[in-house]
C-alpha cells in the first residue's frame, strides 16, 4: 500500500493515469494548472500524448479528436476556460464522445478573483451548452476522492460514451493530503465497447443491440462520419424530424435512466436526523465537521455527500426530505444547489441555504451557529425575491 | 523549388476516372449550388489522393461548419464534421492519437481565417502534419452571403452593403508568416495544376496551406454583378492570378491587382508529431 502526500490537482492527474488516460491538451488557467504540468511530466513516460493548446476551445476539441482516434483524453481547466469550452462539450455530447473535462472552480464571472474559490458552476456544469443535453458530473471533497472520482469519470464517460465533468473547488485542487494510491487492478477501469462487426457493417450510432453503440476508432479500418449535426444511426446528417426527436431524447436517457448506477452519495449520521445537511466539495468537510461537533451537543443533525451531482441525486434527497424537518444546503455561491434540492424536497420539509460569495470557504463555526441560531440561513428563493423588489 | 509542379501522375493513363470509389454511397446529391467551385475541388482532391496512393483507410478529413465543410459527408474516408472554426483543433488531437493518418482539412475562408484564425496560425507554427484546404470563395456561403475575412475591399456582401471597407487577409502569406512549410495557392478554375498541387502537398511532411481560389455565384457573385458562375472563374480565378513561375518574368504593371498561383513557398523543417515522439522516446528510457 502506498501512501502519497499529494495535492488536490496532483491526485487528479494520478486518478487519469491510473484509468489509462493517455491525451491531454490544455491551457493553464489558475487554480488548474498543475493538472496539467503533472500530465506533461508524466504522459510521454507511459507513451501517451501531451500538448499545450492555444486555447480551451482548441482543448477540448483536441481531446474529442484525439478520443476518436481511440485514446482516453482529458482537459482541465476553471471558469473562463470552461465558459470557452461550453460549444466542444455540446459537440461531445452530440457526437458521443467519451471525453472527461475537470473544472477547478474559482470565483467568477469573468475573471473574479482568480486564486479565490467558489462553487458557483454547478448550474453551468449543467446547463452551459446549449439545446437540452445529458450530463454527468462528480463532485469529490477530498484528496483521495479527486483520484478514485476522477478514475470513475473516465469509467461513466467511456460506458455511456458522453463528456463527463469531474468538479471541484480551488481549496480541495490546492489542498494536500495524504493518501493511498491504488495498486493496480484494485479499482474498476473500464474501456469503451469497440465494435465487434465487419467494417462495412458499422454504424456508429446504431442502438438496435443496446442502447450505448460501440465505438471504433479512426484509422482502424472502420471508415465512419462524425458530426455535430443531428444525425441517424449511420452517423450522416438527416433532417428527419422523427429521427431528431428521438435522438434528443435518447441523448438525454441514456444518462437518466441508468442514473441509479451513476449516482453516488455518502450518508453521514442520517439515520436518525432532525437536521439534514445537503454537502458537497469543499462546504461538505466544513459541514461533516460540524455534524461531529453538533452531535457531541446532542444535536440531531446528518449529512448527505453527493459524489454525483448531476444527474441530481433526486431520490437521495427525496429519502432525506420524508426524515428531517429542515435540509440546509451551505454552498460557495447564491443558491444554485438549494433550489435543486428544494424541487427534490417537494414541500417534504423546509430548504435553507448557507451561501457564502466572499472566496473565503464556508467555516464549520459558521454552519453550527446557523443550525443553533437559524439566524443565518436563507430561503432558497429569498435572493431572487430580493432583486425584483429592488429592481 | 516555387512553381514547380511538374509531377508525374500516375493515373492519367486510364480514363475516365472513377470517382465513385471515393464516394460515400447514397450521400449525393451534395448541398452546393449550381456553380459552386466546391465541387471541382473536391475532384482534383480525389484524384490527387488516388495518385497518391493512400489508401481510403489511411485518411482522416476534418472539417469545421460551412458550405465546403460538408465535403466530408461526402467521402469514404474517416471523417470528422465539426464545429465552426476549430476543424483544425479536432484535427490535432485525431493526428497525434493517430499519427499514421494522413489528415485533410476542409475549411471555409471564414472558418479557417475569422473565427478559425487561431488554430490556423498554432498549426502552422507547430508544422503538424496536415493538409489544410482553404476553400476561398471570399464570403460566407453557408450563412448567404456575409463578409468574410477574404472579402476585397470596395466589394458587396450581405453585411457590407456600401462596399466592404475592411482590408483582406492573404492567406498564403499569413500561413507562411505562422511557419507553414508549404504554401500553395491553386484556383478552382485551373483544376489539373490544383491537382498536382493537393499531390505535392500530400507528400510534404508538416503543415501545407493551400488557398484555394473558388466561386460562389449564389451570394458573391449576385451581389457584385456578375452574371454567371463562369465568368466569376474567368474574372477572379482565370485573369485575377498569374503562374508564380511566369510572374519573375512580368512587368510589375502585369502583375497589379493578381494574385500568385503554384506552390509560392516550401520549407523544411521538423514536424511536430515526429518531434513529440522522439521526445517520448528520449524520457521513456
Ligand atoms: C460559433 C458559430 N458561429 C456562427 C456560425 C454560423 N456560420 C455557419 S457557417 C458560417 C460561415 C461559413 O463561411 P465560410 O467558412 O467562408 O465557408 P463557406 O460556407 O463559404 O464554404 C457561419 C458564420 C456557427 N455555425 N457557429
Amino acid at each position: 500500500m502506498e501512501r502519497k502526500f499529494i495535492q488536490g490537482n496532483e491526485a487528479c492527474s494520478e486518478g487519469a493515469l491510473y484509468a489509462g488516460c493517455r491525451f491531454y491538451a490544455g491551457y493553464p488557467i489558475t487554480p488548474s494548472s498543475e493538472i496539467m504540468e503533472v500530465m506533461s511530466v508524466r504522459l510521454p513516460k507511459v507513451g501517451g500524448v501531451f500538448i499545450q493548446m492555444e486555447d480551451e476551445i482548441a482543448s477540448v476539441c483536441a481531446i474529442v479528436g484525439a478520443s476518436l482516434g481511440g485514446l482516453k483524453s482529458m482537459t482541465a481547466t476553471s471558469g473562463p476556460g470552461f465558459s470557452l469550452m461550453q460549444e466542444g462539450i455540446g459537440f461531445a455530447c452530440m457526437a458521443e464522445v467519451p471525453c472527461v473535462i475537470v473544472n477547478v472552480m474559482r470565483s467568477g464571472p469573468s475573471t473574479g478573483y482568480p486564486t479565490g474559490p467558489s462553487q458557483a458552476d454547478m448550474m453551468q456544469v449543467r446547463w452551459g451548452t446549449h439545446g437540452d443535453h445529458p450530463m454527468i458530473a462528480l463532485t469529490p471533497s477530498t484528496v483521495q476522492e479527486i483520484l478514485t472520482e476522477t478514475v470513475r469519470a473516465f469509467n461513466l464517460a467511456e460506458t455511456y460514451r458522453t463528456p463527463v465533468v469531474l468538479l471541484y473547488d480551488e481549496v480541495i485542487g490546492h489542498m494536500r493530503e495524504a493518501i493511498t494510491l491504488p495498486k493496480e487492478g484494485e479499482l474498476e477501469v473500464v474501456d469503451r465497447a469497440r465494435p465487434n462487426c465487419p467494417p462495412e457493417e458499422y454504424r456508429p450510432y446504431d442502438i438496435s443491440k443496446g442502447e450505448i453503440p460501440p465505438l471504433a476508432a479512426y484509422g482502424e479500418g472502420y471508415r465512419f462520419h462524425v458530426t455535430g449535426l443531428y444525425h441517424g444511426e449511420d452517423g450522416f446528417p438527416t433532417g428527419n424530424t422523427k429521427l431528431i426527436e428521438e435522438a434528443n431524447k435518447r441523448l438525454l436517457s441514456k444518462v437518466e435512466k441508468n442514473r441509479e448506477k451513476i449516482w453516488k452519495n455518502e450518508d453521514f449520521y442520517l439515520d436518525d436526523a432532525e437536521i439534514g445537511i445537503f454537502a458537497y466539495g469543499v462546504s461538505a468537510r466544513s459541514a461533516k465537521f460540524a455534524v461531529k461537533e453538533l452531535r457531541k451537543k446532542g444535536i440531531k443533525v446528518g449529512l448527505l455527500k453527493p459524489l454525483t451531482i448531476w444527474p441530481f441525486p433526486d431520490k437521495a434527497v427525496r429519502e432525506m426530505a420524508e426524515k428531517v424537518d429542515t435540509i440546509i444546503v451551505p454552498e460557495m455561491n447564491l443558491g444554485q444547489i438549494s433550489l435543486e434540492v428544494e424541487r427534490a424536497a417537494g414541500g417534504r420539509c423546509d430548504v435553507r441555504g448557507i451561501y457564502r460569495v466572499d472566496t473565503e470557504p464556508i467555516h464549520p463555526q459558521q454552519i453550527m451557529d446557523a443550525i443553533l441560531s437559524r439566524e443565518e440561513l436563507t430561503l432558497p428563493t429569498e435572493l431572487a425575491e430580493r432583486d425584483m423588489t429592488d429592481g | 523549388m516555387a512553381g514547380e509542379a511538374a509531377v508525374k501522375v500516375p493515373y492519367r493513363e486510364k480514363r475516365p476516372f472513377d470517382y465513385s470509389q471515393y464516394i460515400r454511397k447514397g450521400k449525393l446529391p451534395h448541398i452546393w449550388c449550381a456553380g459552386c467551385g466546391h465541387g471541382i475541388v473536391l475532384k482534383s482532391l480525389l484524384r490527387a489522393i488516388h495518385a497518391s496512393g493512400l489508401s481510403k483507410d489511411e485518411i482522416c478529413m476534418v472539417s469545421g461548419i460551412g458550405c465546403s465543410s460538408r465535403t466530408p459527408g461526402y467521402v469514404d474516408f474517416n471523417t470528422l464534421h465539426t464545429l465552426h472554426g476549430r476543424a483544425i483543433a479536432y484535427a490535432t488531437g485525431v493526428k497525434l492519437a493517430k499519427p499514421n493518418l494522413k489528415v485533410f482539412v476542409a475549411t471555409g475562408d471564414g472558418d479557417a481565417l475569422a473565427i478559425g484564425g487561431n488554430h490556423f496560425i498554432h498549426a502552422c507554427r507547430r508544422n503538424i502534419d496536415m493538409v489544410i484546404l482553404v476553400y476561398n470563395n471570399y464570403i460566407y456561403g453557408m450563412t448567404s452571403g456575409q463578409a468574410s475575412p477574404t472579402t476585397p475591399q470596395g466589394m458587396v456582401a450581405t453585411t457590407s452593403r456600401y462596399g466592404h471597407i475592411d482590408p483582406p487577409f492573404d492567406t498564403c502569406e499569413m500561413a507562411k508568416a505562422a511557419g507553414a512549410t508549404f504554401v500553395a495557392r491553386g484556383t478552382a478554375y485551373h483544376c489539373q495544376e490544383l491537382e498536382k498541387i493537393f499531390y505535392e502537398a500530400i507528400h510534404h511532411k508538416g503543415t501545407a496551406v493551400i488557398d484555394i481560389l473558388d466561386s460562389c455565384p449564389t451570394y458573391y457573385g449576385r451581389l457584385n454583378k456578375m452574371k454567371s458562375a463562369s465568368e466569376m472563374m474567368l474574372k477572379v480565378e482565370k485573369d485575377g492570378t498569374v503562374p508564380v513561375a511566369q510572374a519573375a518574368k512580368l512587368p510589375p504593371e502585369k502583375l497589379e491587382g493578381k494574385k500568385l498561383r503554384g506552390i509560392l513557398y516550401r520549407a523544411e523543417r521538423p514536424e511536430y508529431c515526429e518531434e513529440y515522439f522522439k521526445l517520448i522516446e528520449r524520457v521513456h528510457g
